[in-house]
């Protein structure tokens, strides 16, 4: 029988380093990708991931109430503001004229415009 | 090794980690082609400084750097939106004519 102690702090420890896993991939993505609209893919999906896991092992270890409460409020936060963010971003580049890779367009529009 | 034990060096050596994720990005914040390029590396900055702000909770046992983190995020989001406006339209507030 392992102690319920033991099981939240293995659960702490496994949910850091699978943030801290995500958080390197969105670096790297954003290191290595050739776009702005690609590069704003990594950043938004894997660092999102990355930082949910953290707040989760936050959670975790704090329990519920308190910090633990504080770390769902903020993972609910996360989920709403980076597309939202990301996409006014993306939004102001398209309108500023950063050019898409190939013959991709932004989404409504046809070739021809 | 017992749990107790592995969480002080796990949670220690992810702090650094992202510390030095937070290098990389402000290289592609400097060296950025465009504008937007070095929103989007800000915006992951400070991403990454919410995930330092809860691996300090963590540490220290503090659930007070935890609120510190959201309102990290809150600011994080705001400025995110503040310059998108100002880089598309010029201005943050556009009055409706």
């Amino acid at each position: 029988m392992v102690a319920l102690e033991t099981v939240q702090m293995w659960a702490v420890v496994a949910l850091v380093v699978v943030g801290s896993f995500f958080l390197t991939v969105g670096t790297i993505g954003l290191l290595r990708l050739p776009n702005v609209y690609n590069r704003m893919h990594a950043t938004s999906k894997p660092a999102t991931i990355g930082t949910v896991a953290i707040f989760l092992a936050g959670f975790a270890y704090f329990g519920p109430g308190g910090a633990g409460l504080s770390s769902l409020v903020g993972i609910v936060f996360l989920f709403l503001t980076v597309p939202t963010g990301a996409h006014m971003i993306s939004r102001a580049a398209e309108r500023t004229g950063v050019s898409f890779l190939g013959s991709v367009t932004w989404p409504g529009k046809t070739d021809d415009e | 090794m017992t749990a107790e034990g592995a969480i002080v060096p796990v949670v220690d050596a992810a702090i650094v980690l992202v510390s030095l994720l937070n290098l990389f990005c402000g290289y592609r914040a400097v060296r950025g082609p465009t504008v937007p390029d070095r929103v989007v590396a800000l915006d992951a900055i400070a991403t990454n400084i919410v995930a330092i702000a809860v691996l300090f909770a963590i540490k220290t046992g503090r659930g007070l750097f935890v609120t510190v983190s959201l309102v990290l995020a809150i600011i994080a989001f705001l400025s995110t939106v503040a310059v998108a406006k100002f880089v598309t339209e010029g201005d943050i507030i556009v009055t409706q004519e």
